[in-house]
């Protein structure tokens, strides 16, 4: 084969972007994981669980009225989400605030934590990003019902519209709405990702001497990017829950 | 995976190809392993949810109400405060112009006071003088009167002796009567 010859030649160029990528348990010599085994996803995720706790619980256990940096950070992730819930469903939306707030800091915790070199990242998998998209998914369709009955179905039947173009329009809309969780969860796991793989590849260029400061410099360009993205990507998914969840709550177009 | 090490010189593309033989080339496509990865989220999802619900959530919405609360009671506080410096500043001011007026008040009493006082030792002083006048108009008159009669004296004595010196005879009654008939005309 033509890539076999080549890569013997580059001096052994070895690429494989997608191993960090691979669970495999954290104790023990066996490779196979069952449910329940104990593996680095579990760690990781373990680890955004604490993260959280540390900086929500612990940095606000002072209470204090001039909050400290902790607690100011501790403020400010709250503030942000507590506007955004009620900015884009109402008041009545911040009944499921702490839901969004959950989703919001697991999300943001486990792609930082994923940054560290040699991390695993949750929510580079979609096993983790389909379950908490179906997680919004689902909650947003029974609350839609709970809370409408089955004027909830209006959210299909655009009204603006002529007629005419009302069945088609709810074709295009039944669609779109059971194409998001979808999106929802490939759009997180895709970046996610694709950054990492990414760095990885400038990585494997690194072994040649001649490019290797090109790719020092582009790994550390990707990884600045990739901060950005691991935040915006959290900020993304949590503002994508609220306009659903905002839906459910006033389905009217 | 760990059998598909490529310390062979395998090319990647043969190493994934060998690699796909027994997992996907993605490992998110390992299904094997999606039971796996569901159960521990699950697990850290309801974890946090408790963290937050319970604990984390509450306490800093109760620290944020209780920093609006403080604010709000310290512009309240400051607005309590600005409205009585303001009462004082009034208070203050008008303890002014009451001072001033009354100063005003004391000075007019004392000029009153000064005036009617002077015009009293005026009057008094007029009313002696006036007393005084009279008197020496009255002291006049008499040295007057009585010059007059001296003068009459003179003059009869002098009409006399004329009359005498002149050869006629001096008739007493008779020059008095001429004098007195001349000093009045």
């Amino acid at each position: 084969m033509a890539t076999t010859t080549e890569g013997a030649e580059t001096g052994g160029l070895e690429f494989h972007p997608m191993d960090q990528f691979i669970v495999s348990p954290l104790f023990g010599d066996d490779a196979s994981v069952a449910w329940y085994t104990i593996t680095n996803a579990t760690f990781w995720m373990a680890l955004a669980v604490l993260a959280t706790f540390a900086l929500l619980v612990l940095g606000s256990a002072r209470r204090s009225v001039v909050p400290g940096r902790m607690q100011s950070v501790a403020e400010l992730a709250y503030g942000f989400i507590h506007k955004m819930v009620e900015d884009i469903c109402g008041k009545e939306g911040l009944k499921f605030f702490p839901y969004i707030m959950t989703l919001f800091m697991f999300i943001v915790m486990a792609n930082f934590l994923g940054l560290i070199p040699t991390a695993f990242t949750p929510t580079s998998h979609f096993a983790v990003t389909v379950v908490l998209a179906l997680a919004v998914f689902i909650t947003v369709t029974v609350v839609g019902f709970v809370k409408n009955g089955a004027a909830f179905l209006s959210l299909f039947w655009v009204s603006s519209a002529p007629l005419a173009l009302r069945p088609v329009l709810a074709i295009i809309e039944l669609i779109s709405y059971f194409v998001r969780p979808v999106s929802h969860s490939i759009r997180l796991a895709g970046n996610v990702m694709a950054g990492h793989a990414v760095i990885k590849v400038f990585a494997g260029f690194a072994a040649i001497a001649v490019i290797s400061p090109v790719s020092v410099v582009a790994i550390t360009a990707m990884y600045g990017l990739e901060v950005l993205v691991a935040f915006i990507q959290a900020y993304v998914f949590t503002i994508l829950t609220c306009v659903y969840l905002k839906d459910a709550l006033h389905p009217a177009h | 995976m760990a059998t598909v090490t490529t310390s062979d010189g395998l090319a990647d593309a043969t190493g994934i190809a060998t690699h796909a033989a027994e997992t996907p080339g993605m490992p998110q496509l390992n299904f094997d392993h999606w039971g796996n990865q569901i159960f521990w989220l699950i697990l850290a999802l309801i974890a946090t949810y408790l963290i937050l619900s319970r604990v984390a959530l509450p306490r800093i919405g109760a620290v944020l109400a209780e920093r609006q609360g403080t604010i709000t009671n310290d512009i309240a506080a400051a607005e309590d405060l600005k409205v009585k410096a303001q009462e004082a500043e009034a208070a203050y001011d008008k303890a002014l112009i009451d001072a001033r007026a009354e100063a005003q008040q004391i000075v007019a009493q004392a000029k009153a006071d000064m005036q009617a006082d002077l015009d009293a030792e005026m009057a008094k002083a007029d009313a002696e003088i006036a007393a005084q006048v009279a008197e020496s108009e009255k002291a006049i008159a008499e040295i007057r009167a009585g010059a007059m009669e001296n003068v009459q004296a003179v003059a009869k004595d002098t009409a006399e002796a004329l009359v005498i010196a002149l050869g006629g005879t001096a008739d007493a009654t008779t020059v008095d009567a001429a004098v007195d008939a001349r000093m009045k005309g």
